[in-house]
């Protein structure tokens, strides 16, 4: 039940808002995404689109690969990722989503994969607190008690040291500050989880409630001759969002 | 186009160019946007800058003055639109970055050589 995007975190900085007042954004650069299959439940048993973001060089795409970004008509992606639900159901097939079906204002989720850790002790990776350094305490950072002595043997789920980060983290409720169409960028209010030049992907605040289903002749940018009638296209999704954010 | 360049292009809309050049120790006037419901007024806040900080569009300097015995410090981005002018009323000739150490001195003793 979503709309959403996939993009690469570039870095943060901060802008100015209408108040005069400094705004922390992460810039993130979605180059348009394109429809490379929808999925339907009469021949998958669910609804999706699936997205391609990212050309590659044609040489490291393998055979069924080529074959299947043939039906769309564009190069080999480097990243490929389903987005489950009907809201984007109208694109076709080689059509591109671009960072215009958000606008500035909007709710969304981010999700990204966080910055890898290493071999992280209990105070870092769970946020226990150390023992005393001197006094001859013996006992400086390590991981506690490992349960009561009965089971013999230690109980699942007791925090130890090991692996941290590096692990799929989705951030809700982020804002959009700032949408830039002609650069294909998003500024996202606060941060966002990864490394700079790691894949993001952004949908719709799934705390905001459903959204309506996106009409492509909207948001594809081919239509640039019939100007006038733009603006009024773009007025109906803000009027759309209005409801929804009363609603809700 | 690398990742620095595409981040100074976006910020670089919101630097402001007509600023004048000002450093710790001078004593500035700075007018101040303040929004009361749809109008607006402008108050101006003079005082002592103290410290310049950040860099790019995330640079602030503080000003220090004392208001009936109260010493009073505001914090301001240097390009923020909430500021309509920045003046310079005196330069001062100071020996450190962060005029810090004002803060417990008296007024006499807080008194600053000016630059020429």
């Amino acid at each position: 039940m979503a709309k959403g995007i996939l993009g690469t975190k570039v870095g943060m900085t901060q802008i100015f808002n209408d108040a005069g007042k400094l705004v922390p954004v992460t810039v993130v650069k979605c180059e348009p995404n394109v429809v490379l299959q929808k999925k339907t439940n009469e021949t998958d048993g669910y609804e999706a689109v699936q997205l391609g973001y990212k050309d590659k060089r044609e040489s490291l795409a393998n055979k069924p690969e080529r074959g299947h970004v043939a039906k769309s008509n564009t190069n080999p992606k480097r990243y490929i990722r389903e987005i489950i639900g009907k809201e984007l159901g109208n694109f076709e097939v080689g059509q591109e989503i671009g960072v215009n079906i958000f606008e500035s204002g909007e709710i969304v989720d981010v999700t990204g994969t966080s910055k890898g850790k290493g071999f992280q002790g209990n105070i870092k990776r769970h946020n226990q607190s150390r023992g005393p350094m001197t006094h001859g305490s013996h006992y400086h950072r390590g991981p506690g008690s490992m349960g009561p002595i009965d089971p013999m043997h230690v109980r699942k789920g007791k925090n130890l040291p090991g692996h941290m980060g590096a692990e799929r983290v989705t951030i809700q409720n982020l804002e959009i500050v700032t949408v830039d169409e002609e650069k294909n960028l998003l500024l996202i209010k606060g941060n966002v989880p990864g490394p700079r030049r790691g894949l993001l992907f952004i949908k719709n605040g799934i705390k905001q409630g459903d959204i309506e289903v996106l009409n492509p002749e909207q948001y594809i940018k081919q239509e640039e001759p019939e100007t006038q009638e733009q603006p009024e296209t773009q007025e109906k999704p803000e009027a759309q969002e209005e409801t929804i954010k009363e609603e809700s | 186009m690398s990742t620095q360049n595409l981040i100074s292009e976006i910020t670089n809309e919101y630097l402001k160019t007509d600023l004048p050049e000002f450093r710790p120790g001078d004593r500035v006037k700075v007018s101040v946007r303040i929004k009361e419901g749809s109008r607006e007024r402008i108050q101006v806040f003079e005082g002592l800058v103290i410290k310049k900080q950040g860099g790019g569009v995330s640079e602030t300097f503080t000003v220090r003055k004392v208001s009936f015995g109260v010493g009073i410090e505001r914090t301001f981005p240097v390009h923020t639109p909430a500021i309509a002018k920045i003046e310079v009323v005196r330069k001062g000739k100071v020996r450190r970055a962060k005029l810090n150490y004002i803060r417990g001195r008296s007024a006499k003793q807080s008194r600053i050589k000016e630059r020429r």
